[in-house]
């Protein structure tokens, strides 16, 4: 047995690709709270030393800030003033993180009566008119600092509740918590090492939006000289103070203000690059991709469309960035015939099938060869250049008919919607095609399914419905991506029929996408085999399958595993 | 020689969520039994309760009614902390291998997860990681590395790995290949049987796929609705399908063959305009 190696390209980049900016970020709050909590060491001056005839000064030597209307350095008293404040904003952050992850933790894990009753108190948390209550905690508390705080941290908790224990309720259906539990572990150590690691990105997320919020709150107060005891600053009475005079220095603002914005931005920025860095890591690629421009295809003189070739793809090249991941891809589709393209993942068959419909993701591109829809040449068309192409001459269903369709809207209105813009219609006979449409594809009441929403319909339904969209513009062209592959066997063996009705019916040529080897053999006429980004082998499907000429043909047909004894 | 799993008149039901909610049964009286080496597969499309009998049979939703009994015991009855003692006897692979292994641990932590639990020393458990990535056909620098760095095919072998990390008697697998490509399912498959052969694993085949049950078990059991319709030897089941329910399945399965698959859809057509003509 033949194992791939492990590729080294995907080593933990999440982890080890670092966000500049958060980085920066960091580093500047953690320059801001030592320096704070080094006032006394740091300030070149008492916090409330006055020096009247220096009164209002602008930067200099002596006073690197400036000095306010007493005289008072403006360094040391944002050194100093920075004690109560980020000490308020640590407490606001603690009761906020013990509350939330706590009860969020136990709402998700036990469930029942205790869930409901967080949730309640979440959402009361969440409905509470906060400064309002802190005003009434600091006129209660003879305006000390603490209980407000406490109290903003209690109020903000509600929704790091609900975040906990939407977290802890997904990672709990996750498999691997299952295969932990027939591992045999007790709740104590699933909680530890599998859920509550799962909750740290959020919480810390959470925490540093909070953190952010709580600043500008205590600095709300400090402005109203709420929680403030004189001549003792905070950063929010400096900017009382500053408002105070803005008139006469200006300059003042912009130091008390700009020390809370810069700390309040670089908090969120924190929060960003950490949410980066964990949505990196559990991706499954890891790697960041960096987008490419798409390069102007080289069009060869290719030869020119063929009369009745539906879809010509003529030496088709793709590449991310440097990397080709489809090379040398060719083929034509007549009307009337149903091509199958096989291949396994990273074949290229589903980036060579975006390509012909223009919908490559933004870092791929087209870096040779030509893509003709009849005789239209669509090679790296943008959105305009395939107007009046998708929805009207090349229709799409896809593995997902659910995603398909929008969960919002009505069956009715996304039928009609794509009817009035893939048709010439007028708006009272869209309602009867649309009707129309839901019989062709074998809807059983059609009337009533274009009332339902996309969750009423079983997936087999689904897929009928996406069908019937793609068929509203009368298309000659169907590119089916794994149609069948989300679906039930029984379901799928439906869904091929009506295929081959349609196909009959209308001409329709079929682009048709899978890994299936057996529903290739029902469904296609003519078969083209992928490997690596390149056409291993091509043919028609009964000669494919009676006699496959290339090795890895051969291997995928003898792994297929069949129902039928081999003859 | 006696069964390794005897499941008698299992019932199975789900509650609504909400205060008020409602008990809806999933799963009607069904028996099965599984002897030590054996393979036995239970099929059935979605809906059929084929995911649901295996989580009850490895603990993961209770069981209504019946008795499950695995290697003698009957762990419907069992404490919570003895039937974690039957980690030891009964395992599981679930068909997701990107969600069955915590992406935050590396496999070296994830396999060694069960060993420490049953209380393996240190020394006893690296030395056991060695031998079951040797098992499992991965190089042994798969330990300190995350899940992510690892393909569909790769993870499902490292979930293979701790599900015999404790040698147990039966494997719960839970749809193990769906998720995966043509030839990585037959690897995964050979993998399985060889070993069922060294090490005399009996395993309950969860799949949708009659093809991959004739392929690799013994017996077959096909579900609907919460109910076994039939129960035979997979050829005889997949070549001569008895019940009506059966047969729709074996009719509508696509086999990898242009020429025979035609005669066989022309087979089923015309019993559908039969039966739509009956009707």
């Amino acid at each position: 047995m033949t194992v791939a190696p492990i590729s080294d390209g995907r080593v933990r980049t999440g982890r080890i690709r670092t966000n500049g900016l958060a980085v920066g970020a960091l580093a500047f709050v953690a320059l801001v709270v030592l320096a704070v909590a080094l006032a006394p060491v740091l300030s070149p001056y008492g916090v409330n030393k006055q020096d009247l005839v220096r009164a209002l000064e602008g930067p200099s030597a002596s006073h690197v800030l400036g000095t306010d209307s007493l005289g008072r350095d403006v360094l040391s008293r944002l050194l100093w003033g920075g004690q109560p404040t980020l000490l308020g904003v640590l407490v606001a952050l603690i009761v906020f993180v013990v509350v939330g992850v706590v009860l969020g933790v136990l709402a998700g894990t036990l469930g029942g009566w205790f869930d409901a009753l967080v949730s309640g108190i979440a959402d009361i948390l969440m409905s509470l008119p906060g400064v309002v209550l802190i005003f009434a905690v600091l006129a209660i508390f003879n305006q000390e600092l603490t209980p407000a705080m406490i109290a903003l941290g209690l109020l903000g908790s509600g929704s790091l509740i609900r975040v906990v224990r939407a977290t802890v309720i997904g990672v709990r259906e996750e498999l691997f918590v299952s295969a932990a539990i027939v591992s045999g572990l007790g709740p104590v150590r699933l909680m530890a090492r599998h859920i509550l690691p799962a909750t740290f990105a959020p919480v810390i997320i959470q925490a540093s939006l909070f953190a952010g919020a709580a600043l500008a709150v205590q600095s709300g107060l400090g402005f109203l000289s709420l929680g403030v005891h004189p001549p003792d600053p905070t950063w929010g009475s400096i900017v009382g103070e500053a408002a105070a005079n803005l008139a006469k220095a200006p300059w003042l603002l912009f130091v008390s203000g700009g020390t809370i914005t810069l700390v309040s931005l670089a908090l969120a920025l924190v929060g960003d690059g950490l949410r980066d860095v964990s949505a990196a890591r559990r991706r499954s690629d890891g790697g960041a991709r960096t987008p490419v421009r798409p390069v102007a295809a080289t069009r060869p003189a290719g030869a020119p469309a063929q009369e009745g070739v539906v879809l010509s793809v003529q030496q088709l090249e793709i590449s991310f960035g440097e990397r080709v991941v489809v090379r040398g891809v060719s083929f034509d589709l007549r009307p009337g015939e149903i091509l199958g393209l096989v291949g396994e993942s990273g074949s290229g068959k589903t980036i060579s099938t975006l390509a012909t419909l223009g919908l490559l993701p933004a870092n791929a591109s087209i870096t040779g060869g030509r893509i003709l829809i009849g005789s239209d040449d669509v090679t790296g068309a943008d959105d305009r250049g395939f107007e009046g192409i998708r929805g009207r001459r090349v229709g799409l269903i896809s593995q997902e008919p659910m995603v398909a369709l929008d969960p919002l809207f009505t069956v009715g209105s996304q039928l009609m919607e794509v009817l009035r813009y893939s048709t010439s219609l007028p708006a009272s006979q869209r309602r009867g095609r649309a009707i129309e449409l839901l019989t062709r594809v074998h809807l059983p009441d059609p009337a009533g399914v274009l009332r339902k929403f996309p969750h009423e319909l079983s997936g087999g339904m689904a897929q009928r419905v996406a069908i019937a969209v793609a068929l509203a513009g009368d298309p000659e062209l169907l590119i089916a991506d794994e149609p069948t592959t989300a679906l039930d066997v029984t379901v799928q063996a439906g869904i091929l029929d009506l295929l081959r009705e349609l196909r009959a019916e209308r001409n329709l040529a079929v682009l048709f996408v899978t890994h299936d080897l057996a529903v290739v053999a029902d469904i296609c006429d003519r078969v083209i085999v992928m490997q690596n980004g390149a056409i291993v082998e091509s043919g028609s499907a009964e000669e494919l399958f009676a006699n496959p000429q290339a090795a890895y043909t051969r291997e995928l047909l003898a792994s297929t595993p069949s129902l039928v004894r081999a003859s | 020689m006696s069964a390794v799993l005897q499941v008698e008149g299992l019932e199975v039901a789900y509650r609504t969520r909400g205060v008020r909610g409602r008990s809806v049964p999933v799963v009607h009286g069904v028996d099965f039994a599984i002897a030590p080496g054996e393979t036995l597969a239970l099929v059935g499309e979605s809906g059929s309760g084929k995911s649901t009998i295996g989580n009850a049979i490895l603990g993961l939703v209770p069981a209504a009614a019946g008795r499950i009994e695995i290697d003698g015991r009957d762990v419907t009855t069992m404490s919570r902390s003895a039937r974690r003692g039957m980690a030891r006897t009964v395992q599981a692979v679930f068909q997701n291998p990107y969600g069955s292994l915590n992406p935050w641990i590396t496999v070296g932590q994830t396999l060694a997860e069960p060993l420490r639990i049953a209380g393996r020393s240190r020394p006893e458990t690296s030395e056991r990681l060695r031998w079951l990535l040797d098992r499992v056909y991965l190089p042994h620098d798969a330990l300190d590395r995350y899940p992510s760095e690892f393909s569909g095919g790769q993870r499902q072998r490292v979930a293979i790995a701790r599900a015999i990390a404790l040698d147990p008697k039966l494997i719960v697998c839970d749809e193990p290949t769906s998720a995966l490509d043509v030839l990585t399912q037959a690897g995964v498959l050979s993998l399985l049987r060889e070993l069922q052969d060294e090490l005399g694993i009996s395993y309950l085949f969860i799949t949708h796929d009659l093809a991959a049950v004739r392929e690799f078990a013994a017996r077959v059991c096909v579900l609907e609705r919460g109910r076994i319709v039939e129960t035979g030897r997979s050829e005889e089941v997949c070549d001569n399908p008895q019940h009506p329910y059966t047969r729709e399945l074996v009719a509508a399965a696509p086999v990898p063959d242009p020429v025979l698959q035609r005669e066989r859809r022309e087979l089923r057509l015309a019993a559908e305009r039969r039966g739509a003509a009956s009707s």
